[in-house]
């Protein structure tokens, strides 16, 4: 046997001292990773355990001016898969094909994803997520979301718009007001192991949702909805393409009112509305129909304003002095400037007239006249201050501007068309915005729906609006009221009136373009009471059949819709004889 | 005053074998060994319980099975620390023969657990002959080396390392790191053995050229290189990245007992070899600092029990040890730090494995029953000595 030499002991102490040293340098790096790496490890540590889940903020309702909910949220579900939490994946196929009503096929795909979460799919009922939420099946969530809701489907489609699948704005006021409507999403954040099972005992951090603010418009429901079957009506009384009707108040610019139609679900904006089953329509097509469907007219078209415009060459002529109410005219039913031959609506003429009986007679040369007497400069100065060359900045996307003659290019000719409102095209909004500002007194209003914003704890901020001076007087205002007020009493817009009330008003009958297609757009402007303007209504119908004459088409439904809202809006009529009303 | 100390010494001298191991066992070593078996169990049950609730649905399934086996491993460790380890001489050969036919057992009619053919069922109980193999190589080499009256020469010594090849070869067949571990008790036997110190300056050499070229043949090998330095990028380097989060956001006091994320799935079998980032996880800088520490008393231990051992057999059998064990910290450690490439080694004590603990507990024995060899401290002894005088001059 031998000894336990000390060469032996020398070595083995080499041995130790090796394993020791090296024992120091792996500690050397546990201090390494553990003090100075900890940051970036605990990090992606953190990351990999935390799951972050939104908590869906409600969407601000929309509300009509009486506090009727014009949008709102349901309650619905999305269900989703978690992969590697599914025990029995052919049950949960199955189940889900028959709840959600998909084909095999597809949830098949989802449910058999690797994906630490897959939705099967969005929006589902809340009677049906608690159905599938009843089976208990191990790996499938139901999450509840809001999808927003119009309790009156169609009711003014065209200007509150609707969301999108994740509910942001996509049209109308809903994306025009889309951030103070959307609120601020919360967050769910939990630990997960990882096969994604949530932990229990580790509690959450739950930032709270901050729901979005209501909006308060100007719209008033009833008004709306009786605008809207005016327009209805007289869009298949006459077969027309289709029928805007704008109702504001000329003296701060809200708009009461703003029906176009046809109108769409705004519940169901993908479906299209009277197209012929027939035609199987492109991807493409489809889009472009659908765009169409969700068009503005009287935001987003501009067209011919016609004789309503001859209330602006009016207001400047009345305004710098170039005729008054009294001068008078004759009209052998044309007018020669330069070297064109204009013609009057009444081929035949009006024969002599004073300037409020060509106004009621809607007597072209007389307004030709009255153009060429302002001048090109002052005629185009008083264009541009009225606002007519710049947006309305009404609280709608996609306002369409003016398309107007360069001044530089304008002739005699371009002047007298503008005169009686050819040759130029503006916005229904903007024609009915100029109006109101010249038959308020001379101030411009910005025309808008919103009227306040209210928080989650219900205080309401009221929205304001810029005027601006459009430089006339208070007599010329008056003065233009008066001769419209006899347009209506005694004119053409005389299908405009409404016994007992004083209404002032103008009706248009213009061409659209190519003039060839023989199509016509009938319009009236009226407002009441004339005297002091509260509420004012145009009505545009575009290609009428039959009779096309905006006194005959487009008047009396405005005068409809006066004898409806004058009462409902508090404005007082004066009784009037029966006689007077045969 | 000099015929007690005349006479201490002659009995010394009389009975110098059986008085040296009358002794008591070394207390720094048991306690060092309690102290790590018992937190090797607390920090299983630990790390062990996400995975036996959701394989087994029990959490404790991990800590029942390990315990059981601590249980039988502390009994064997008692029986075999009072037994003179005089007796391993006799059974070291037959111990070798044994591990080589329970090796090439377990290639034929091995379980296999995790695509690995190393256990041997015995009813109920299943059994790594390559644990034991390790135990039954030092006892071998101990004993062939020590044996030898002549001086050990090189050509003694090589003949000794190529007789330990055949066991090296079938465990590593299909269990390289443990392969590696026997291997490398083997060379530090062996190294110790020999007075000179050039042939294993060779001997690294070569075994480093070897390396090279059993990496470069093998292109998964090198792979695992690749992995090394870039764990992120490579989807094999999950587990060491995992490891690597687990370490990192322990930060330096950890998340406390039971605290640890990553055990939940994340890094995989967290029970085995990679506990030891949970344990870092869970207890910070600190808490592995000091694991490491006592780690290393244990093997300072283990040094000094070789040098006070009288004779070569046992001061060979505590260097095997003392190799044994520190291969073990060092390769897992550096692996789960990502110091070194990945390979399956696992924390002794501590991380999950029957038969693993069952045969560490039986060195741990031997070692006591050698640690008897140790001196007193220096006051004890003085003690003693008074106390000695005190009884011969009332006598």
């Amino acid at each position: 046997m031998q000894k336990n030499k000390t060469y032996n002991k020398k070595k083995l102490s080499a041995v130790f001292f090796l394993f020791a040293a090296v024992l120091l340098l792996l500690m050397g790096r546990l201090v390494y990773l553990m003090v100075f790496c900890s940051q970036y490890y605990g990090i992606k540590a953190e990351d990999l355990h935390q799951r972050e889940r939104d908590i869906k903020a409600a969407r601000g309702r929309i509300l009509d001016r009486n506090g009727t909910v014009l949008a709102a949220n349901r309650t619905v579900c999305t269900v989703s898969v978690i992969h590697s939490q599914l025990t029995d994946p052919e049950q949960v196929i199955q189940v889900l094909c028959r709840e959600l009503e998909l084909d095999e096929e597809t949830v098949r795909r989802r449910v058999e994803k690797v994906s630490s979460m897959e939705i099967i799919r969005k929006n589902v009922d809340k009677s049906v997520g608690d159905a599938i939420r009843a089976y208990k099946l191990a790996g499938v969530k139901v999450d509840e979301d809001f999808k927003r809701y119009y309790p009156y489907n169609s009711l003014a489609s065209r200007v509150i718009g609707f969301t999108g699948g994740d509910n942001q704005g996509i049209v109308g006021l809903e994306v025009k007001y889309d951030s103070t409507l959307q609120g601020t999403n919360g967050k769910l954040l939990t630990l997960t192991d990882a096969r994604g099972v949530e932990l229990e005992d580790a509690g959450e951090t739950r930032v709270e949702p901050t729901a979005g603010k209501d909006l308060v418009l100007s719209l008033d429901y009833h008004i709306q909805s009786f605008a809207e079957q005016e327009a209805v009506r007289v869009m298949e009384e006459k077969q027309a393409d289709h029928v805007s009707v704008l109702v504001m108040d000329p003296r701060n610019g809200e708009m009461l009112a703003m029906a176009n139609a046809p109108e769409y679900d705004l519940n169901q904006p993908y479906v299209l509305q009277n197209t012929d089953s027939t035609r199987n329509l492109s991807a493409e097509e489809t889009q472009e129909a659908l765009n169409r469907m969700w068009r503005n007219p009287a935001i987003n078209d501009t067209y011919e304003p016609g004789s309503i415009f001859k209330i602006i060459t009016m207001t400047a002529g009345l305004s710098e002095g170039v005729v008054t109410p009294e001068d008078t005219f004759n009209c052998p039913g044309f007018k020669i400037v330069d070297d064109r031959r204009i013609r009057c609506h009444k081929t035949a003429g009006h024969g002599a007239q004073t300037f409020v009986e060509a106004t009621m007679n809607s007597c072209n040369p007389v307004f030709i006249e009255v153009g060429l007497r302002l001048g090109i400069d002052r005629y185009y100065d008083y264009f541009t201050k009225f606002g007519l060359k710049t947006l309305t900045g009404i609280d709608l996307p996609g306002e369409a501007g003016t398309i107007m003659h360069q001044k530089e290019k304008m002739g005699n000719v371009e002047l007298a068309t503008v005169a009686f409102g050819q040759s130029f095209q503006i916005t229904p909004v903007q024609l009915a915005t100029t109006v109101s500002s010249i038959i308020n007194g001379g101030r411009r209003v910005t025309p808008h729906f919103g009227r306040a914003v209210i928080d989650g704890e219900g205080k309401e901020e009221a929205l304001v609006y810029e005027t601006k001076d459009i430089g006339i007087s208070p007599q010329v205002s008056s003065q233009v009221r008066g001769i419209l007020e006899k347009v209506v009493s005694e004119g053409t817009g005389g299908k405009g009136g409404v016994a007992g009330f004083s209404i002032g008003g103008k009706t248009a009958t213009s061409q659209t373009l190519p003039r060839s297609a023989h199509k016509y757009i009938a319009s009236f402007l009226g407002f009441a009471p004339a005297e002091d303007p509260q509420v004012l209504v145009l009505v545009i119908v575009h290609d009428p059949k039959g009779v096309y004459y905006g006194g005959s088409v487009a008047a009396p439904v405005a005068a409809r819709i006066f004898s409806n809202i004058l009462p409902y809006l508090g404005i007082e009529g004066n009784p009037v004889p029966e006689t007077e009303n045969p | 005053m000099r015929k007690p100390f005349l006479l201490r010494k002659l009995i010394s001298a009389d009975t110098n074998d059986k008085n040296r191991y009358s002794r008591p066992m070394d207390c720094t070593l048991i306690c060092c060994v309690l102290l790590i078996v018992a937190f090797g169990l607390v920090m299983l049950y630990s790390t062990g319980s996400y995975n036996g609730e959701v394989r087994f649905d029990d959490a404790g399934y991990y800590f029942k099975k390990q315990f059981f086996a601590t249980s039988i491993g502390l009994f064997v460790m008692y029986l075999v620390a009072n037994t003179d380890y005089h007796l391993w001489q006799r059974l070291a050969v037959p111990a070798y023969g044994l591990a080589v036919v329970l090796s090439t057992l377990v290639l034929f009619v091995g379980r296999s657990y995790n695509g690995s053919k190393r256990w041997l069922a015995l009813g109920p109980l299943s059994f790594q002959p390559s644990e034991f193999a390790k135990l039954a190589v030092i006892l071998f080499l101990a004993y062939v080396i020590s044996r030898r009256e002549k001086k050990p020469d090189l050509k003694f010594l090589m003949a000794v390392f190529l007789s330990i090849l055949p066991i090296v070869g079938l465990v590593g067949t299909n269990n390289l790191s443990t392969a590696i571990i026997i291997l490398g008790i083997g060379v530090i036997v062996i190294f110790v053995s020999y007075p000179a110190w050039f042939p294993f300056v060779c001997m690294v050499v070569a075994g480093g050229g070897f390396m090279a070229l059993f990496l470069s043949v093998e292109s998964y090998r090198l792979e695992r290189l690749l992995i090394w330095r870039n764990p992120e990028q490579y989807e094999k380097g999950y587990q060491t990245l995992q490891g690597l989060y687990a370490i990192g956001s322990g930060g330096l006091f950890g998340k406390g007992l039971g605290g640890s994320m990553q055990k939940l799935g994340f890094v995989p079998e967290a029970q085995n070899d990679m506990i030891f980032s949970i344990i870092c996880e869970e207890l910070g800088l600190v808490g592995a600092l000091i694991l490491i520490a006592v780690f290393g008393i244990m093997l300072w231990r283990f040094l000094l029990i070789a040098q006070h051992s009288a004779d070569l057999f046992g001061a060979l059998i505590a260097s095997g040890i003392l190799g044994h064990i520190a291969i073990q910290i060092v390769l897992n450690i550096g692996v789960v730090t990502n110091t070194i490439p990945n390979t399956g080694i696992t924390l002794p004590f501590i991380s999950y494995g029957g038969t693993s603990v069952v045969f560490l507990l039986a060195e741990m024995g031997i070692a006591m029953n050698l640690s008897k060899c140790l001196p007193r401290s220096f006051g004890r002894e003085k003690k003693k000595i008074t106390h000695s005088e005190k009884r011969t001059t009332t006598a």
